[in-house]
């Protein structure tokens, strides 16, 4: 079997399989299930100073497919709200019931080095492993300075780090909002600041749907709503994307990254770390199904990796991100069209449709008396991947590579591209 | 109609009780099933289901308004095709038409979408603040239809949306035709046909007339005169005859004869009911009169056909309900005799057993008896021909028993229409009629509009 267990910036774990700083960690109670349960490690919901937040009723939403599943969910929760010391308390006597187990504090403070000196010994007399800087959470907590409002500054980002750094020895983990033009700022800044790792994405700002009677997003607090965090599967893309960008960017390359954003299942977890995260974060799935579904996380997961012989985690850590570059350096001369398996074929024509109205009117429908065929016109097909996409049968629609006989030219080698020979100017000049 | 039953006893108990044996065959989907099943959609493009549809109803489309959420658009969708789309849903053999064509047959699921239920649900949970079609401007012109019956009724809904005044004549005392009096009780049950006549003539412009009958009070040549189209929604009134002595004995009866009084039925427990029933046919009246037969109490129900299964006309589907009923099937047996009993009264039927000799059914000189008190003859119906024996009547070009129709459903003679069952074009489905009345309006519209701008 797989070794699942993982040394992340020191912190050590069983498994990779964290629970998030959220409602699941909000209290011993829960997070000894979630140890019962298997998983590897939590990062303890946010504490903040006293006196603790106060948060409003009806705090969630969600955007639901049509089976009723769960495609993003949305928060307007805030930090911790029960005080500092029943915090401190109850992680202080977890740790120590659970030492082979992750226990990481997140932490929320004042931009003022006062606060972070006072409370930092005392998160480190917890035993904990670890901490997480939260200067994500989007909604609520900026308007008083705080989440987001930091994470969005990367030279507050690298103050504060600097102080923790300064006024903890236990290792630092920032975790960065989304809610950003290019994550590789505030990251390269936290790194700056002398960050152990970063967590990635907080999260994004979102109103997920509305009471159309009403005229009122939801969560509906009374007749009015605001703006919350976004989460669940549907952000997936969006947070693997930012994970690859900081694993791949040269500044912050061999940086720990703790993967979040989307991860339900074993498959999630091992794209996240084949773009480069050392250990994952789950919430929103929990959330949904409860603590137990570590288990089909570390069993999928294990299996996996049996069967691809990769012997432990750091095997396949990051294996994706040399896959991983610019537009300009992918192969120009690589071409794949689209082939329908006729005998998987149920003929629904959306292949044909979606084609002919948006895109480059490549699939013929041939009618025969009542019957209708659908056949790949090859000279038109650009490869776009439409048709495959839309197709209904799983294995119907393949994309076939074909033999060009040309070698690989990337765009800035490419004749067709007026500025090829500036663009590869530019490459040298940034190597160097 | 069925007095060669009187001698029976009545099916007794409380018609409480034998009303809930009646109730809905198939139940209605739930709004979540409804949400699951019409997820399940395709969407296809150049749908086949639509194709398979007699009435073209945009089946992608009206799915795709009940997944999200337009229950009144998805109605619509279906009533701009087919006005009846609330009794086709119940009614049509969708198992041979719109869900044997869903491309879900052929997937991994090899399930077809449950299209007859999902239309069932869009119809049945519409909310019209008014009738959901407007007529068109006064067109100052005024058709005669002749037979209230979905062919009839289709074609003058749509020439009052094309800004027609419409005279219906209906021969009963209550319009709908095969879906009042013709179609299972539990497959329609309750009022519901009523109320979908209800909901149809809502839309204005069109004025029925009861006991009106062809051939009797009301006369082709008339209405060519006083109208400016004729459209003949006529039907099979007539139920074939075996050809056998002692056909009119008391214990025999047509089946349609039985069903429509069924229908009509305020007591049910009155019914006569036979001990053993015999019912002779294979197509979906058979069934239908088989498993009535049965729920209201006869102890045997015995269909007997002249074919093998396959040639049956009922479906599938339909000979599915029949055994899970109880219902006995026999194939291979023609009726040869009537068995009477000392007072003339059926006892049962002989028949001969069948074969197939060079292609062609024929008797093997070998016999069986099946005892019955009662025997219904659901062997198909014809026209009544006293309906056209007027002079212009009997102008009307034939093609076999039935009406002879254009691609536009004109007969022979100018200004008159025919269509449903009635006209050969088809299957003699409620669907079809719809469309036969459907499309004879169009054609009656254009052939007006034509000779005013002439």
């Amino acid at each position: 079997m797989a070794d699942l267990s993982i040394d992340f910036c020191g912190i050590k774990s069983p498994n990779p399989f964290w629970l998030a700083s959220a409602p699941p960690t909000d209290k011993a109670y829960n997070v000894v299930r979630a140890f019962e349960a298997g998983w590897g490690g939590v990062v303890w919901k946010t504490l903040g100073e006293d006196p603790p937040a106060v948060n409003v009723s009806s705090r969630y939403s969600a955007l639901h497919g049509k089976n009723r599943e769960v495609i993003g969910f949305n928060n307007i929760e805030l930090i911790t709200d029960r005080s500092l010391e029943i915090n401190l308390r109850e992680i202080t006597a977890v740790k120590k019931a659970w030492p082979d187990r992750a226990l990481i504090v997140s932490m929320m403070l004042p931009c003022e080095e006062a606060p972070w000196r006072e409370l930092l010994p005392l998160v480190e007399a917890t035993g904990a492993d670890g901490i997480e800087l939260n200067f994500g959470c989007p909604h609520g907590m900026p308007e008083r300075g705080m989440g987001a409002a930091v994470g969005q500054q990367p030279d507050l980002i690298e103050s504060v780090t600097r102080w923790c750094k300064t006024y903890s020895r236990l290792p630092v983990i920032v975790k960065l909002t989304p809610n950003i033009t290019d994550v590789r700022a505030p990251a390269r800044a936290a790194l700056a600041g002398g960050a152990d790792a970063v967590s990635l994405i907080n999260t994004i700002n979102s109103i997920t749907h509305l009471d159309l009677d009403r005229m009122v997003a939801f969560p509906a607090v009374g007749g009015a709503s605001t703006h919350g965090g976004y989460c669940g599967t549907a952000v997936k893309p969006i947070a693997l994307n930012m994970v690859a960008e900081i694993a791949r960017d040269p500044v912050t390359r061999g940086l720990p990254i703790s993967g979040i954003g989307g991860i339900g299942n074993w498959r999630d977890a091992a794209e996240f770390i084949a773009l480069g995260a050392g250990s994952v974060q789950v919430c929103t799935a929990a959330m949904l199904h409860g603590f137990r579904i570590v288990e089909e996380m570390k069993d999928g997961l294990s299996r996996w990796m049996d069967s691809k012989g990769y012997e432990n985690i750091a095997a396949f850590s990051r294996k994706a991100v040399p896959n991983t570059t610019d537009w300009k350096y992918l192969d120009m001369n690589y071409q794949v069209i689209a082939h329908i398996d006729q005998d998987k074929c149920i003929a629904c024509g959306r292949c044909h449709v979606a084609c002919e109205d948006t895109s480059h009117q490549a699939v013929a429908r041939i009618v025969d008396g009542n019957a209708r065929r659908y056949e790949v016109i090859d000279q038109e097909c650009v490869g776009c991947n439409l048709c495959e996409i839309t197709c209904p049968v799983e294995g119907c629609i393949t994309m076939v590579p074909q033999q060009t006989g040309k070698p690989y030219m990337n765009w800035t080698q490419d004749p067709r591209n007026p500025r090829a020979e500036a663009v590869g100017a530019l490459e040298v000049a940034a190597v160097k | 109609m069925i007095e060669s039953l009187h001698h029976l006893p009545p099916a007794g108990g409380a018609h409480g009780a034998l009303s809930e044996r009646f109730s809905d065959l198939a139940p209605a989907l739930t709004a979540r099933q409804a949400a699951i099943e019409s997820d399940r959609c395709l969407y296809c493009y150049d749908a086949p289901c639509t194709r398979a549809c007699p009435t073209g109803i945009d089946v992608a489309s009206f799915i795709r308004n009940i997944h999200d959420g337009n229950v009144d658009g998805a109605a619509v969708t279906i009533l701009k095709q087919n006005i009846f789309g609330g009794a086709c849903a119940r009614v049509c053999p969708t198992e041979i038409l719109c869900e044997d064509a869903c491309v879900r047959n052929d997937d991994a699921e090899g399930q077809p979408v449950k299209i007859g239920l999902l239309q069932r649900h869009a119809i049945d949970n519409a909310h019209f603040a008014g009738h959901p079609f407007q007529r068109a401007p006064s067109t100052g012109r005024t058709i005669a239809v002749v037979g209230a019956g979905p062919a009839g009724l289709s074609c003058a809904h749509r020439l009052a949306m094309l800004g027609h005044d419409v005279v219906v004549f209906e021969a009963r005392e209550k319009a709908g035709g095969l879906n009042e009096y013709g179609i299972a009780k539990y497959k329609l049950p309750g009022d519901f046909a009523q109320r979908e006549v209800e909901f149809l003539l809502s839309i204005g412009g069109i004025d029925v007339q009861y006991g009106s009958v062809l051939g009797v009070n009301l006369h082709l040549q008339d209405l060519h005169a006083r109208y400016d189209a004729v459209f003949l929604g006529l039907g099979l009134g007539a139920s074939r005859r075996l050809g056998l002595t002692g056909e009119d004995a008391p214990g025999f009866a047509a089946a349609i004869d039985y069903i429509a009084t069924l229908r009509q039925a305020g007591d049910l427990a009155a019914l006569p009911v036979p001990r053993r029933a015999i019912v002779i046919g294979a197509g979906n009246t058979a069934v239908d009169m088989a498993v009535q037969i049965g729920r209201l109490g006869a102890d045997e129900v015995t269909l007997v056909y002249r074919r093998g299964y396959e040639a049956m006309s009922a479906t599938g589907h339909e000979i599915e309900i029949a055994q899970t009923n109880g219902v006995r099937i026999r194939t291979w047996a023609a009726p040869h005799e009537v068995l009477l009993d000392d007072a003339g009264r059926v006892r049962g039927m002989r028949f001969e057993r069948t074969q197939l000799t060079d292609g062609r059914l024929a008797g093997t000189g070998e016999y069986l008896d099946i005892a019955a008190d009662g025997v219904f003859k659901a062997i198909g119906q014809h026209m009544d021909e006293a309906a056209l024996l007027d002079p212009l009547a009997r102008e009307l070009e034939r093609a076999g028993d039935k009406i002879h129709v254009d691609a536009q459903f004109r007969t022979k003679l100018p200004g008159v229409y025919a269509g449903g069952d009635c006209v050969a074009p088809g299957q003699d489905l409620t669907v079809q009629a719809v469309q036969h009345g459907k499309l004879a309006a169009h054609a009656i519209h254009n052939d007006i509009l034509s000779k005013a701008e002439a």
